[in-house]
């Protein structure tokens, strides 16, 4: 068994952040984290990030992944991170299992913990969804950066939303032909800029269109997508078909809280916030008194904003072990301000009619 | 301003287009920023990149930017900066011509004279241009700049290349 004052579940953008405010606060952190890697979806972001400086905007996302771990490992040993290795339980009586690799299970003993989960990608329902190319976006974006692999020669994206948008890009950087990218709402549901970007590059942005069914042999070959109504009910007589090896599905985000859910936080689907969201509090603190959450898992938002919920909910998780940091006050009201200027456009709106039925 | 084109399709109005644009007098006194960056959305580094104080976005980062012409000397530490891509330099010079300064992501890059495909904000084809430079300094972080020259005729409608060569 292991036992720690804080221990972090995801060492993504929110994680991270959280692990090294903890640390600076005096904090001894156990930061765990399911893949080989740490960074989170942070090592496939080959774009530069919106934002201030403050959240490391222009720079590319995986340089962030080397810049917050440069500042982790100053803190040696009050640091210890074990990655390959999945949290598989909370139970009521504060005791955390894990697995490392295949067979290696073992205990963790944490005095407070901050779950930054994250995110996993929507499906989409459609007549032969399960055919081989047919893949969600974000698994394209690590295959390519991350992997080097071409997922294909020509790709139908669905959603214009943030990341398809992205991936349309990525996907052109990499050589791969973007045959047009579709959304069923009316307008483009990511920034315009990234938008105008893809489409200046040549790719149709087909908004109030859906996918109507996929075809292929043995692997995809084909899709049929159609125009839908202002209800978003397909429209007979609408039908094209588009040649393509490989379709992305790019339908949203949803948040990972499970974990939360088994460790008995109170929890609310919040349609605003993508999911079922843990209740917290302005110190993203959940209903469980010593656990805390930050990132996606607390609601689906850009990774700027993930950073700075993880500094806060690390800071405010140091104070709950006894580690108040000298600059608490002035820190705290830092992050809260960097939040809300983050969220202060017509785009945060909805983050924060979200948020506002999420506080406790 | 109507962004509903903009939203529906990612290709601006042309009046939104023209209102990004600073008058023809000062382009043709040489380069000077087109920041194109016409949603409110939170970001700033076009602010904080410029040396000279010509871009305002304001306290809050959720303003659109707004280019000072008078005060932009036309350096291009904005465009490498933008995470939008959204900014360019036109430059008007040359009294046949107008050279444009493109934030460039693709490989491979154009070389010093090679003639490419100009095109316009959906894509399409507009006219053939000559590339004039290719900038790729260390400090521009993988985002190259590159200049090219139209006609001046397609002073609002080019936004892209693409090269001739198969890929």
């Amino acid at each position: 068994m292991i036992k720690t004052e804080l221990l972090i579940i995801g060492a993504g953008p929110a994680g991270l952040c959280a692990a090294i405010s903890a640390a600076e606060a005096g904090t001894e952190v156990l930061v765990v984290e399911r893949s080989p890697r740490i960074g989170g979806q942070l090592i496939k972001q080959t774009h530069m990030f919106f934002g201030s400086e403050r959240q490391y905007a222009s720079t590319r996302g995986i340089d962030i992944a080397g810049i917050l771990m440069d500042k982790l490992t100053k803190y040696g040993d009050r640091v210890r991170i074990l990655t390959e290795t999945t949290v598989l339980g909370i139970y009521e009586d504060g005791m955390v299992t894990a697995l490392h690799r295949e067979d290696d299970y073992f205990k963790i003993r944490p005095n407070a913990i901050v779950v930054a989960t994250g995110a996993s990608e929507k499906a989409l329902a459609f007549p032969n969804n399960d055919l081989p190319g047919i893949y969600g976006a974000g698994a394209v974006q690590t295959l390519m950066n991350v992997y080097g692999v071409k997922p294909g020669d020509r790709v139908l994206m669905v959603g214009a939303g943030n990341i398809g948008l992205i991936v349309s890009y990525q996907l052109m950087q990499a050589g791969v032909e973007v045959a047009a990218i579709l959304d069923a709402a009316p307008k483009i549901g990511g920034y315009l800029v990234h938008a105008a970007k893809v489409r200046r590059m040549g790719v149709p942005i087909m908004t109030s269109h859906t996918v109507k069914a996929a075809m292929g042999k043995d692997s995809l070959e084909q899709v049929v997508i159609c125009m839908v109504d202002d209800r978003f009910r397909p429209i007979e007589g609408t039908e094209q078909t588009i040649d393509c090896d490989v379709c992305c599905i790019s339908v949203g985000l949803t948040p990972l809280g499970e974990l939360l859910a088994m460790a008995g936080c109170e929890m609310k689907y919040i349609p605003q916030l993508s999911g079922t969201v843990p209740m917290r509090n302005a110190d993203y603190q959940t209903t469980v008194p010593n656990i805390f959450a930050a990132g996606d898992v607390t609601g689906i938002e850009e990774a700027s904003s993930a950073m700075v919920e993880g500094y806060l909910a690390g800071l405010c998780a140091a104070k709950h072990t006894g580690h108040t940091h000298t600059e608490y006050e002035n820190k705290r009201a830092d992050y809260i301000a960097q939040l809300s200027q983050l969220r202060g456009g017509p785009v945060g709106k909805r983050i924060l009619d979200g948020i506002a039925q999420q506080l406790n | 301003m109507s962004m509903e084109l903009l939203e529906k399709t990612g290709i601006p109005t042309d009046d939104m287009i023209r209102s990004a644009f600073p008058p023809v007098e000062r382009i043709n006194r040489g380069r000077v920023a087109v920041a194109e960056c016409y949603q409110n959305i939170p970001c700033n580094p076009c602010q904080s990149s410029c040396g000279f104080s010509a871009i305002t976005v304001g306290e809050d980062i959720n303003n659109t930017p707004k280019v000072t012409f008078d005060k932009c000397v036309g350096c291009g530490a904005c465009l490498t900066k933008c995470p939008g891509l959204a900014i360019m330099l036109v430059d008007g010079r040359n009294e046949d011509c107008i050279e444009f300064s493109i934030p460039y992501e693709l490989l491979p890059l154009p070389e010093v004279g090679e003639t490419v495909d100009a095109l316009d904000r959906s894509g399409e084809y507009v006219t053939e241009a000559e590339v004039t430079q290719v900038l790729n300094q260390k400090g521009f972080d993988r985002t190259p700049i590159v200049r090219f020259r139209v006609p001046r005729e397609h002073l609002y409608t080019v936004r892209n290349i693409r090269l001739r060569r198969g890929s």
